[in-house]
């Protein structure tokens, strides 16, 4: 009897193992891909993708894509930067027959995405934020972002008006160079308003830490700042923290109004749609994607939240400006004469960096007027 | 001094608040624990319990407008994990802490499947009891916002620490804990009182879960609990295993906490990561300056499989 029983079970694992190997290989065939769609798409999240955030940014960017004829969209959230998110790749490759992804977190890049690159040289890679450099990167990789610096700009106008007390809080995840740009433009932003207006800032150390998050924009609070903005994966609970505490909120990432209707000032969006949409249209129309795709508020790659009704005429006034000068590209945030907060010139008189300006993607320092250290 | 301006003062403010307000699922979730291990059995899921009763708090307070109907709810889907855990622990030879693995990661799975749509809608928060209304500065009233569960985990664990000296029912859960042999010749059931005091640790638990997506920090998140229920089963042995030990070290951890944004958010920035790692230190302090090379764990129950 139970001879029997594991005779049975061996040959049982057998047979499904040939089977398995057999559908691997079959969906390795290219012939069975090109019966499939046209293409396949496919993204991946950090997180969960309706999180008031970056990954619900992404996401209505890859929902956009779902109408279009022949294009087929595949997703997976909740993905580590380890190397689950190579077995995801692959298994969007080999199983789902994608020829083109985006891997949409940071951590993602570098190794992971790169050796998936090497492993799959017909499929093309697309990362958000990374540096793609020609020099050491493969061509089926590349990377795209948005100058969403000029957006926190934009929300540091705003908050330096609506400010009473002359202090601006940002809760930030990590020190790295897309969020140090984003607290010094919110700065420079507010002191384009008032000269004497500081920003103290608090690193949590992860993406995505819903106590400690929490935490800092009391803190803050406590500390008598009342324009709290952030720079976090999910900002609901930033907002709705600093909201329930009295003090206003610019967002980030997507639109949070309807967290905190009141309080809301205005907020920095990204609008992937756009970029997807484009990427896409060169697939479907077989030319070559681009490599290295930056764009800001005048292409279109990053929006503005509607100014919510606590925000002042003269406030109006100033927004509206900023953003018509902006719109006609080349703006800079970071400009001269200026200093970091630890007394190192950063930018000399007369010298200024534009959105475009590579350097300001290896930005290592806070500017004058921010409370807060790299490390 | 300005109302507004209490510069350094916001440090020793921010981790008696901190303490307040991040402690208190730390005080459930280890209390439910105390109860379990006392009777003998480890259920290391209650991380798993922790973020489904988050989860179900949210959805049952966004769908009935009530709180407290979502916090019943969110304990009595705690009663039913720990129930699980405890039924299917009663078999032979079934190893309770792999259980609480698959039971943490079902958990939280299935508060993930079932939390999709409840990410967006906002829910009613529970109560606070403004104990600061007689200071006239915003930052102490803010910090002396008590939630009615940090009273009533208070309470608990007072209650706790007399009921298993004092009364009949925390004789039985002691002794089931230390020696089974002795539990079954006094005629008790080992099994029963174990599925009690599981599914009592679970109910907590998710009472734990309650208070973190209905009031601090307040909403439904998929990343709400970061492994806030692991820290809790882990205070239990470090509190020796008495409750009035797990409300301190819930509290010291809150407070340890809290200290790193504190610290920032007064101008000293250096080194934020080794800040964020005060509770760890401090718990390793702890442990070290009250271990003792001539006896084993004081307190510990004896039928637990980490000490056997």
């Amino acid at each position: 009897m139970t001879d029997r029983f594991i005779l049975n079970r061996r040959q049982l694992l057998k047979t499904s193992a040939a089977g398995a190997a057999l559908g691997l290989a079959s969906a390795s065939f290219p012939i069975s891909r090109a019966f499939a769609a046209a293409a396949t798409v496919g993204f991946i999240y950090v997180g969960p993708k309706d999180d008031y955030g970056y990954n619900q940014a992404h996401a209505e960017g890859a929902a956009s894509l779902k109408g279009i004829e022949g294009i087929s969209v595949v997703e997976e959230e909740n993905v580590p930067e380890t190397v689950d998110v190579q077995k995801t790749m692959e298994s969007m490759i080999n199983l789902d027959g994608a020829s083109l992804i985006f891997p949409t977190s940071f951590g993602y890049f570098d190794p992971h995405m790169l050796a998936m690159c090497a492993k799959f040289p017909d499929v093309q890679f697309r990362h958000c934020g990374g540096m793609w450099d020609k020099a050491k990167h493969p061509m089926n990789a590349g990377s795209y972002f948005g100058y969403i610096g000029m957006g926190q700009y934009l929300n540091g106008v705003v908050a330096g008006h609506t400010s009473k007390s002359k202090k601006l809080g940002f809760v930030a995840a990590k020190p790295i160079p897309q969020v140090l740009l984003n607290i010094n433009s919110f700065l420079l932003g507010a002191r384009s308003v008032d000269p004497t207006i500081t920003c103290q800032v608090i690193f949590t150390g992860e993406w995505s830490l819903a106590v400690k998050e929490a935490e800092a924009t009391n803190a803050l609070v406590d500390q008598g700042a009342d324009v709290i903005t952030c720079h976090v994966d999910s900002p609901k609970v930033v907002v709705e923290t600093a909201a329930g505490r009295g003090a206003f909120v610019c967002g980030y990432h997507a639109n949070q109004s309807p967290l905190a209707p009141e309080k809301y000032l205005t907020g920095a969006e990204w609008n992937w749609a756009k970029v997807y949409k484009m990427f896409v249209d060169d697939l479907v129309a077989g030319t070559p994607l681009p490599n290295f795709t930056r764009g800001g508020l005048a292409d279109g790659f990053v929006k503005m939240s509607p100014l919510g009704p606590a925000v002042s005429e003269p406030a109006r006034k100033q927004f509206d400006a900023t953003l018509a000068e902006m719109m006609k590209g080349g703006f800079a945030v970071i400009k001269g004469p200026l200093k970091s907060n630890k007394g190192a010139v950063v930018a000399t008189e007369g010298q200024a960096f534009a959105e475009t300006a590579i350097e300001l993607e290896s930005m290592d320092y806070l500017v004058e007027g921010v409370v807060g250290s790299t490390a | 001094m300005d109302a507004t301006e209490i510069g350094l003062w916001g440090v020793p403010l921010a981790i008696l608040g901190g303490a307040i307000r991040v402690s208190t699922p730390f005080i459930f979730v280890s209390l439910g624990e105390a109860i379990t291990e006392r009777s003998g059995r480890i259920n290391l899921g209650l991380e798993g319990t922790l973020v489904f009763g988050a989860m179900t708090a949210y959805a049952v307070a966004v769908m009935t407008d009530s709180p407290w109907l979502g916090l019943l709810a969110a304990a009595v889907a705690g009663l039913c994990f720990g129930l699980f855990h405890g039924w299917i622990c009663k078999f032979p030879k079934v190893n309770d802490i792999a259980i609480g693995i698959a039971l943490m990661l079902f958990g939280s799975g299935l508060a993930f499947f079932f939390g999709k749509p409840f990410i967006k809608p906002k829910a009613p928060n529970l109560p606070a009891i403004p104990f600061g209304a007689w200071s006239d500065v915003p930052q102490v009233q803010a910090a002396l916002d008590v939630n009615v569960l940090f009273l009533i985990g208070a309470a608990l664990s007072l209650v706790l620490w007399w009921a298993f000296r004092n009364t009949r029912a925390g004789l039985i859960v002691r002794v089931v804990g230390d020696s089974s042999d002795a539990a079954r010749a006094m005629g008790l059931n080992p099994n029963t009182v174990r599925l009690v005091a599981t599914g009592v640790g679970g109910a907590l638990a998710g009472i734990g879960g309650a208070y973190l997506s209905l009031y601090y920090p307040g909403s439904w998140t998929e990343r709400i609990s970061s492994g806030q229920g692991l820290m809790a089963v882990a205070l239990v042995i470090f509190a020796r295993w008495n409750p009035l030990g797990c409300f301190a070290a819930a509290l010291l951890f809150g407070g340890a906490g809290a200290l790193g944004p504190a610290l920032q958010s007064v101008g000293v920035t250096q080194g934020y990561y080794l800040f964020y790692a005060a509770p760890y230190i401090l718990t390793l302090i702890i442990m070290i300056a009250t271990s003792s090379p001539t006896r084993s764990l004081a307190g510990a129950p004896g039928e637990l499989s980490i000490t056997k």
